[in-house]
C-alpha cells in the first residue's frame, strides 16, 4: 500500500503553514511537536502509521472554514479526523497534510422531541446521543461496535452500521441533516429536520464519502422510541450450512429480527473462554437472534423463531428469560474482537458482504486458504445482511506475517466480490481496501465516482490517497472520451 | 426505443455526436413533474424490461429499468414481500396513463405514507447500471443490502429525474409484507390537535407505520365509508405487523388517542384503500375543471406543519392535508392561482417554510407555470453551484433531460 508521494515543497513550508494556522486557531488548538502528534499517527487500523505535518483542533465552524480556505489557497492537504476509530485507515495522516481533528466539537446542540431528532456536533460519540434521550424513552438506532468511542461525524463520514442495521438501517437511513464546510471554505447545510432533498441528494452522497468531500460540522439524526422489550435466542447448529438455512427461513417467514448474528467454532471457543457467556462448545455455529418491539409481538415472534430453528435442526435453543440473560448472550458476541485478541498476538478484521446463500462456499474456501497461509481465522457474521467479519490471526512480531495476513485478507475480499458481494459492508474502503476497488469496479466506474470528488474538491486536497487507487486530475476527468472503435460516431465533436 | 443497454448507449452517443438533447422517459407517467424539457428526441427505457434477479431470502431484486412496477409488486407478493417504501401511484392526479416503471419510481425518489418508518426509494436502492451523458456504461453500488464500498451514488441518482444518466438496471432491497394492517382513526381534530396526536402516537412504542391528517373538506371525498360518514376531519394512524402484535398495539393506541377525540378502527381492506388515497393524492384528482391545477408537495419538520399551513393560508386560499406525521403537506391552491403570470402560490409557500427549513415541489402544474416558477426548491448559491458541477461530471454536454430540474445555464461558446 503506497500513499501519494508527499510534496517536499509543502513540507519545506511547514513553519510558515504553522504560523498561519496558529493565527486562525489560537491557544492549544494547533499541535506541532512530535510527542503530542504521536496520538494522531494512526486510527483503528494500527498497521499503518504516518506522522501528520501538523494537527489542528479548531473550536468553531468559522475556524474550520478559515483553515480550509487557507489550505485551499496554499495547496495544503487536509485529513479530517473524528474519534480515530476507523478500521480502514480513513484518518491515516499524510506527511504533507494537516490532520483536522473535530474532537472539540463535543456538544449536543438540541434535543427536539416534537420532531424526534437530535442535533449534535460531530465529535459527540454515537452512544452519547442515545444517552441524551434514553431517559425519555428514545434512542439512536445505528450502533457500531465502537459506539462508546466513535463520533457521530465519523459515523456519517463512514456510513456506519452495527448489529441492528438490517431492521433499522445504516447511518444514511437515520440522518436528517448536516452542516459541512467544503474545501472552498463554504459553510453549507444539507437537509434539516425534514425528509428527502429538494434537488440532488447531496447529503446522501456526503454520507459514507470517507472525508473526501467536506468536513462535517453538525449532524441532525432521527431518534426512535425505544422498543418496550427485547429478547434473544441463542441457537446452536451442527454446521454453518444449517445455521445459514435457519437465517434464510426466518427471513422467508417474514421476520426481520432486530439483530441476527452468527459465529463459527473458532470464534465461539475464543469468546467462551473469555467471557463465559454459556455458549455451547459442541457446535459448529451459533446464531443470536434478537427480537425487539411490543411485548405481544416479541413473545409471538420468539416462538416462531424457536419453531423454525428446531425445524432447521438446531442442536440447542435457549431463549433469554430476562434482561441479564439477554445481555449475557450478547456479551460474547460483543467481546468477539478482544476475545480473539487474547488467543492471538494480533488479528486483522475483514468486512466483506456476501449474498448469504454463498456462505458455506465462502467459509470452506476460507478454511482452505487458512491452511495454505498457515494463519487461523475466526468468523463473526452479521447474518441477516450477509456482512462477514473474518478475523485473521497473526503475529506482527514474526517477520512476514503481517504481509501474509494482508494477502489472506485480500484473497477473502476478492472472494466476496467473486460470489456477488462487496469489499466492505460497514468499515469503509480507506487505505485498507483502496487497491482492491478495481476488483469491484471498472476504470470507467471509478472515474465516474471521482468526478463527484471533482465537483466538491477539484484540487484533490481532501483526504487524498483514500478510497481510490488512482488519483486522476479533474481536468483530465472532465474531458469527454470516446474510445476508438467502440462507437458508431467516430467523428464525435468534443464539448 | 432501445431494448437493451447497448441500444441506450448508442442513442446517447448519437445525441452527443449531434448535440441533440434527449428527453429520458419510461412510460411517461411522471413526465409532467419538473420544468418542461427542451429536447429534440425522446429516449424511452420502457423497452428494457424484465426481472433479472429475485432472491427473496436475500431481500434483493434486480430488474431492468423499464420493468413495470405492477409486475414487480406481483412477483414480490407471491413471496409475501413488498417494496417497503410504498411507491405511490400519481397517474390519476397527473392524468397520465400506462404502467409506471421501476426506473421512473427510483429516478423520482418516490415514497408513500410509510416513508417515516421505512424510508423512500433512496433508502432501498442498492445498485444500478446506467449510461451517463458521456455515453459511458457505469455500475454503482452492489446487490447486497449492506455496502459502503465507494461513494453512495444510488442516493445521487434517486431523485435526479434522468438528468445525470439513463438508468438501465436497478437493484432494490425488498422486505416482508406486513401480515396484518389496521388503522386507528381520530375524528374532528383541528390541525394543531391532530399534530399533537400524531406526534404522541409516533413517540409511543406502538411502532406506527404511517400518520396522516385529512381535514373535513377533503375527508368528505374519501372512498372509505367510515371516513366520509364521520363528517369531520380524520387523523389516521396505521399499525402493521403480526396479528397478536397489531391487536395489542391498536388497543394501546386507541386508548391513548381517546384523549383527543372519538376513535374508530379500519381493518385490512379499508386501511389499504384509505392509505392508497393518501399516498396517491386521490383528494386532488380534480373533477375535470382543470387538469393542471397546481398541486404542491411540501416537506417540512413535522411539528412545524400546523404553523406552516396557517402561514400559507393567511395569504392563499386552497385545500391541504398532511402525511408523514405532519412532515409532508399536500397543498392545492384555489382555482386561478396559476392564471396569467401568477406563480401558483410558489412565493407564499416558499416564504412559509423559510423559517423552519424544507422544500416545496410543484408536482402538478401547467407547462407554462412549470416553465416560469422553480418546480424544485431553489437552492442557495453554494449548493446550486455544487449541483451544477455534479451534473457537469455526468452530463457535460447537457443532453439528458436538459432544464428539467433547474433552468439550463447559458451555453458557452458554440
Amino acid at each position: 500500500m503506497e500513499m501519494p508521494r508527499p510534496e517536499d515543497a509543502v513540507i519545506a513550508r511547514r513553519g510558515e503553514i504553522l504560523d498561519a494556522l496558529r493565527r486562525i486557531v489560537p491557544g492549544d488548538g494547533v499541535i506541532a511537536d512530535d510527542a503530542a502528534m504521536r496520538a494522531y499517527e494512526c486510527d483503528g487500523l494500527t498497521a499503518y502509521r504516518q506522522m501528520p505535518l501538523i494537527v489542528v483542533l479548531p473550536s468553531s465552524v468559522e475556524q474550520i472554514a478559515q483553515v480550509m480556505t487557507y489550505c485551499r489557497s496554499q495547496g495544503v492537504k487536509i485529513v479530517p479526523r473524528g474519534a480515530g476509530t476507523s478500521l480502514s485507515g480513513g484518518a491515516l495522516p499524510l506527511a504533507d497534510g494537516i490532520t483536522l481533528g473535530l474532537g472539540k466539537f463535543n456538544r449536543i446542540v438540541e434535543v427536539d422531541y416534537a420532531n424526534r431528532c437530535v442535533v449534535a456536533q460531530p465529535g459527540v460519540t454515537n452512544l452519547a446521543i442515545t444517552q441524551a434521550v434514553e431517559g425519555d424513552g428514545f434512542y439512536y438506532a445505528p450502533d457500531p461496535s465502537s459506539q462508546i468511542a466513535c463520533s457521530i461525524g465519523g459515523n456519517v463520514a463512514e456510513n456506519s452500521g452495527g448489529v441492528h442495521c438490517l431492521k433499522y438501517g445504516l447511518t444514511t437511513n437515520n440522518l436528517l441533516g448536516l452542516q459541512m464546510v467544503t474545501m472552498d471554505g463554504e459553510i453549507i447545510r444539507l437537509g434539516g429536520k425534514h425528509l428527502d432533498a429538494g434537488g440532488y441528494d447531496l447529503m446522501g452522497i456526503v454520507t459514507g464519502s470517507e472525508g473526501l468531500l467536506g468536513v462535517i460540522t453538525e449532524v441532525t439524526v432521527r431518534i426512535l422510541p425505544k422498543p418496550p422489550v427485547a429478547r434473544a435466542l441463542l441457537i446452536g447448529f451442527a454446521s454453518s450450512v444449517a445455521a445459514g438455512d435457519c437465517v434464510a427461513s426466518i427471513i422467508a417467514a417474514g421476520i426481520i429480527p432486530g439483530g441476527m448474528e452468527m459465529m463459527d467454532r473458532p470464534a465461539i471457543h475464543a469468546v467462551e473462554a473469555f467471557v463465559h457467556a454459556g455458549y455451547p462448545l459442541d457446535v459448529e455455529a451459533i446464531l443470536i437472534v434478537e427480537l425487539d418491539g411490543p411485548d405481544a409481538e416479541v413473545d409471538f415472534l420468539v416462538e416462531r423463531v424457536r419453531h423454525i430453528a428446531t425445524a432447521r435442526g438446531a442442536v440447542s435453543v435457549r431463549v433469554s428469560e430476562n434482561e441479564e440473560q439477554r445481555l449475557l448472550f450478547w456479551a460474547g458476541r460483543k467481546a468477539a474482537f478482544p476475545a480473539v485478541g487474547r488467543i492471538s498476538p494480533d488479528y486483522y478484521c475483514m468486512d466483506g458482504t456476501i449474498p448469504r446463500h454463498r456462505l458455506p462456499e465462502v467459509l470452506s474456501r476460507m478454511a482452505e486458504a487458512s491452511v495454505r497461509y498457515g494463519l487461523g481465522v475466526a468468523n463473526v457474521f452479521h447474518a441477516g445482511d450477509g456482512n462477514l467479519h473474518p478475523l485473521i490471526l497473526y503475529d506482527a512480531n514474526k517477520p512476514g506475517e503481517l504481509e501474509k495476513a494482508e494477502e489472506f485478507g485480500s484473497e477473502i475480499l476478492r472472494l466476496c466480490v467473486e460470489v456477488g458481494g462487496v469489499l466492505t459492508g460497514e468499515h469503509g474502503v480507506g487505505v485498507e481496501k483502496r487497491d482492491l476497488m478495481g476488483t469491484m469496479f471498472s476504470e470507467d466506474d471509478l472515474k465516474q465516482q471521482q468526478r463527484l470528488k471533482c465537483a466538491f474538491d477539484p484540487a484533490l486536497l481532501l483526504n487524498p490517497g483514500k478510497v481510490f487507487p488512482t488519483l486522476h486530475r479533474c481536468a483530465e476527468l472532465g474531458r469527454v472520451h470516446i474510445h476508438g472503435g467502440e462507437t458508431r460516431f467516430p467523428d464525435l465533436p468534443r464539448f | 426505443m432501445p431494448d437493451d443497454e447497448e441500444g441506450v448507449r448508442d442513442a446517447i452517443l448519437g445525441a452527443l455526436a449531434e448535440a441533440a438533447p434527449l428527453e429520458i422517459l419510461g412510460n411517461a407517467t411522471k413526465r409532467t413533474i419538473g420544468r418542461p424539457v427542451t429536447a429534440s428526441r425522446t429516449l424511452s427505457l420502457a423497452g428494457l424490461t424484465g426481472i433479472t434477479l429475485y432472491e427473496p431470502e436475500e431481500l434483493v431484486l434486480t430488474a431492468r429499468a423499464g420493468t413495470a412496477l405492477a409486475e414487480i409488486e406481483t412477483v414480490l407478493a407471491e413471496k409475501n414481500q413488498c417494496l417497503a417504501f410504498e411507491p405511490p401511484d400519481w397517474r390519476a392526479m397527473l392524468r397520465s396513463a400506462g404502467e409506471q416503471t421501476i426506473g421512473g419510481i427510483v429516478a423520482s425518489n418516490l415514497a408513500g405514507p410509510r416513508r417515516i418508518r421505512a424510508g423512500a426509494a433512496r433508502d432501498h436502492f442498492l445498485g444500478a447500471r446506467m449510461v451517463t451523458g458521456r455515453g459511458e456504461v457505469v455500475k454503482i453500488g452492489g446487490r447486497v443490502v449492506k455496502n459502503v464500498t465507494g461513494y453512495d451514488l444510488c442516493k445521487l441518482l434517486a431523485g435526479s429525474y434522468g438528468t445525470l444518466a439513463a438508468l438501465t438496471e436497478i437493484t432494490l432491497k425488498v422486505l416482508p409484507a406486513a401480515e396484518k394492517t389496521r388503522t386507528v382513526l381520530v375524528f374532528g381534530l383541528d390541525d394543531e390537535a391532530a399534530q399533537q396526536a400524531m406526534t404522541g402516537a409516533l413517540s409511543s412504542p406502538n411502532d406506527v407505520s404511517a400518520a396522516a391528517h385529512i381535514p373535513a373538506d377533503l375527508a368528505a371525498s374519501s372512498a372509505v365509508g367510515y371516513v366520509v360518514s364521520a363528517g369531520a376531519s380524520v387523523t389516521a394512524l396505521r399499525i402493521e405487523g403480526p396479528e397478536p402484535s397489531v391487536e395489542a398495539r391498536c388497543a394501546a393506541l386507541r386508548e391513548a388517542m381517546g384523549a383527543f377525540g372519538p376513535v374508530e378502527e379500519l381493518h385490512f381492506h379499508n386501511s389499504q384503500k384509505f392509505w392508497r388515497e393518501i399516498g396517491d393524492v386521490a383528494f386532488f384528482v380534480d373533477g375535470g375543471e382543470s387538469e393542471t391545477a397546481p398541486v404542491w408537495r411540501i416537506s417540512v419538520p413535522p411539528a412545524a406543519a400546523p404553523s406552516v399551513v396557517a402561514e400559507i393560508r393567511r395569504s392563499l386560499e386552497g385545500a391541504h392535508y398532511t402525511d408523514w406525521g405532519g412532515g409532508l403537506i399536500w397543498f392545492r391552491p384555489a382555482t386561478g392561482e396559476d392564471a396569467g403570470d401568477k406563480d401558483g402560490g410558489a412565493a407564499i409557500l416558499r416564504a412559509a417554510i423559510d423559517g423552519c427549513g424544507g422544500h416545496a415541489t410543484l408536482i402538478r402544474g401547467s407547462a407554462s407555470l412549470r416553465g416560469r416558477v422553480g418546480v424544485f426548491q431553489p437552492q442557495p448559491g453554494a449548493l446550486a453551484a455544487l449541483s451544477a458541477r455534479i451534473k457537469e461530471g455526468y452530463d457535460p454536454a447537457h443532453i439528458l433531460n436538459p432544464g428539467r430540474m433547474v433552468a439550463r445555464p447559458p451555453v458557452e461558446g458554440t
